[in-house]
């Protein structure tokens, strides 16, 4: 297993960013990521407060056309449903994370370059950043929270995990996405059918030989690097 | 990114009706339009989303040929029987955009009205950027610019990926405006502009692309892409060739402002392809090339690109 290559510094020991696991409650009530969500909750109580005013002035406009005020939207995100109030210019990426509290989909180039911010639009994978929350309503969305959980991982996550397929970690929720909507689409696929269908993500660290070999491990194709 | 209003019409006169509103735009994919609103080089006052209309989607057969509509994607579109039976040349320009995301979200017509990739019109200074009289691209870094038709001061390249096979296979598109629909020449969407209050597109106001639809006449064709790598991101040049009974046609992509049709390398070509043709118009194809200070390795590579997409379509 690729995690036990190295001795273990103080670091492994800490449960993973972003892991609700029984751990990371048992550390109190104040981790930083828990005090985020309290935070983002406020503020979403107030952006309510707005958007009842703005909904108002919205009203009044041309029948069929909605904002560019907020205006009441619903998701299907994961299998859930989702509500918010969110004027026409978010994001689906935005909405995902500043106001549903899904994170794992990642903001990084925001301009539909980098893969970070992939998630599925009924299985087809797509840039969260460059479709509209309004678009996306009406639509199935995953996101890497739908794809597998860290009590029942998906087998692209556990392959990861097994190929130490990340460094930094931050492209990595995008790469799983697009990673389990490749195998989707080709179960047994090639290495030339790897590079192309994971040719819109990027990974800075330069993990790639490491995310090939997580997804041929997926594939159930053994573990060749490369 | 500049707040809007949004709306989803499922028909094309409701799209028209909404688009004739001062600064409405159309939104199809949105890989591009959404990114442009982000760097403040496009700031709408309203978006049409045409994804909702079922006329606009889809391909399929006709008497006057494939008839593709303007959000079919272009992931599917790569997949369509008569696409790879009879037009590879489109199938190998949608197998360069090497993203699946964008290939299961960027529809033909956003693909064909894309907007430049320069940088002083993305950094906001506009498609023919000038200061104190004098083109900014031109006398500043210009290494992805036009090798051809940039004797004025607008030398950006268009940036479409389809334009090049669609015009070398003559086909043609169908615009929907509030003055009813008009066919055009591919082709003829596209123009120079005199400066920067002028746009690239021949369409009027409120008009959109509905769909193009490729004659069915049998021919050679093919594309042929060169990149600085192998991975997702826009070619350095690319040619699209068509050998048909009727004639040959040659066009280049991030070659000039519009796609860049080559009469000399169709000439070269009339006769049937074969490796001395294929070199031939290669080499007619860049005759009238004209390098900018940073540009001129861009004439090789579309030299290049020219002969290995006439030798593809062998």
């Amino acid at each position: 297993m690729a995690q036990t290559r190295y001795p273990k510094t103080p670091r492994d020991e800490q449960p993973e960013a972003g892991v609700e696991s029984a751990e990371t409650k048992a550390r109190g009530p104040f981790s930083r990521r828990q005090f985020l969500r309290g935070s983002a909750a406020a503020g979403a109580a107030s952006a309510g407060l707005l958007s009842g005013i703005l909904d108002d002035a919205a009203a009044q406009g041309e029948p069929g056309v909605a904002g560019p005020g907020a205006v009441d939207m619903a998701f299907k995100i994961n299998g859930k449903a989702y509500v918010a109030t969110l004027e026409p210019r978010v994001t689906l990426l935005d909405a995902l994370r500043n106001h549903l509290d899904l994170t794992g989909a990642k903001k990084v180039c925001d301009r539909g370059t980098c893969g970070a911010c992939t998630v599925l639009l009924n299985g087809d994978p797509v840039y969260a950043c460059s479709v509209l929350a309004i678009e996306a309503q009406g639509a199935e969305v995953t996101t890497v929270e739908g794809i597998g959980s860290p009590a029942d991982m998906h087998p692209i996550q556990q392959a990861f995990v097994d190929h130490d397929a990340q460094q930094c970690g931050f492209c990595t929720p995008g790469f799983v996405v697009a990673s389990a909507a490749l195998l989707n689409r080709h179960p047994n696929p090639d290495q030339d059918t790897v590079h192309r269908e994971l040719g819109g993500n990027l990974c800075r660290c330069g993990t790639y030989a490491g995310i090939r070999a997580a997804v041929a491990q997926a594939a159930g194709g053994g573990t060749t690097n490369g | 990114m500049r707040a809007f209003e949004y709306s989803s019409p499922r028909t094309t006169e409701d799209a028209i009706r909404l688009l004739s509103a001062e600064g409405a735009v159309a939104l199809a994919g949105g890989t591009d339009l959404l990114s442009l609103m982000k760097d403040g080089a496009a700031a709408p006052s309203r978006l049409v989303n045409l994804k909702a209309i079922p006329d606009l989607t889809g391909a399929h057969e006709t008497d006057g040929g494939l008839h593709i509509g303007a959000t079919t994607r272009l992931g599917p579109l790569g997949e369509h029987r008569v696409i790879r039976e009879s037009f590879p040349a489109v199938a190998q320009a949608i197998a360069g955009v090497r993203s699946r995301q964008v290939l299961s979200m960027r529809t033909v017509g956003g693909d064909l009205l894309q907007r430049p990739r320069c940088w002083y019109f993305r950094a906001g200074f506009g498609l023919v950027p000038m200061h104190d009289g004098q083109s900014m691209a031109k006398t500043g870094d210009n290494r992805y610019h036009a090798i051809f038709g940039n004797a004025g001061d607008a030398v950006f390249v268009n940036p479409s990926s389809l334009a090049p096979p669609l015009i070398a296979l003559g086909a043609s598109a169908t615009v929907l405006g509030p003055d009813g629909e008009r066919t055009v020449a591919v082709e003829d969407l596209y123009r120079t502009p005199a400066s920067s209050d002028e746009s690239e597109f021949t369409l009027g106001a409120a008009e959109i692309v509905t769909g193009v639809t490729i004659p069915m006449r049998s021919s050679s064709n093919a594309t042929y892409e060169i990149r600085n790598r192998k991975g997702f991101d826009w070619p350095l040049a690319a040619a699209s060739v068509a050998v048909s009974d009727g004639g040959a046609r040659v066009v280049l992509g991030h070659a000039a402002p519009t796609p860049w049709m080559s009469a000399a390398a169709a000439g070269a070509l009339a006769g049937g392809i074969s490796e001395a043709s294929a070199e031939a118009a290669g080499d007619a194809a860049v005759a009238d090339a004209a390098a900018l200070s940073g540009n001129g390795y861009k004439i090789q590579l579309a030299r290049v690109a020219v002969k290995r997409a006439a030798l593809a379509a062998m």
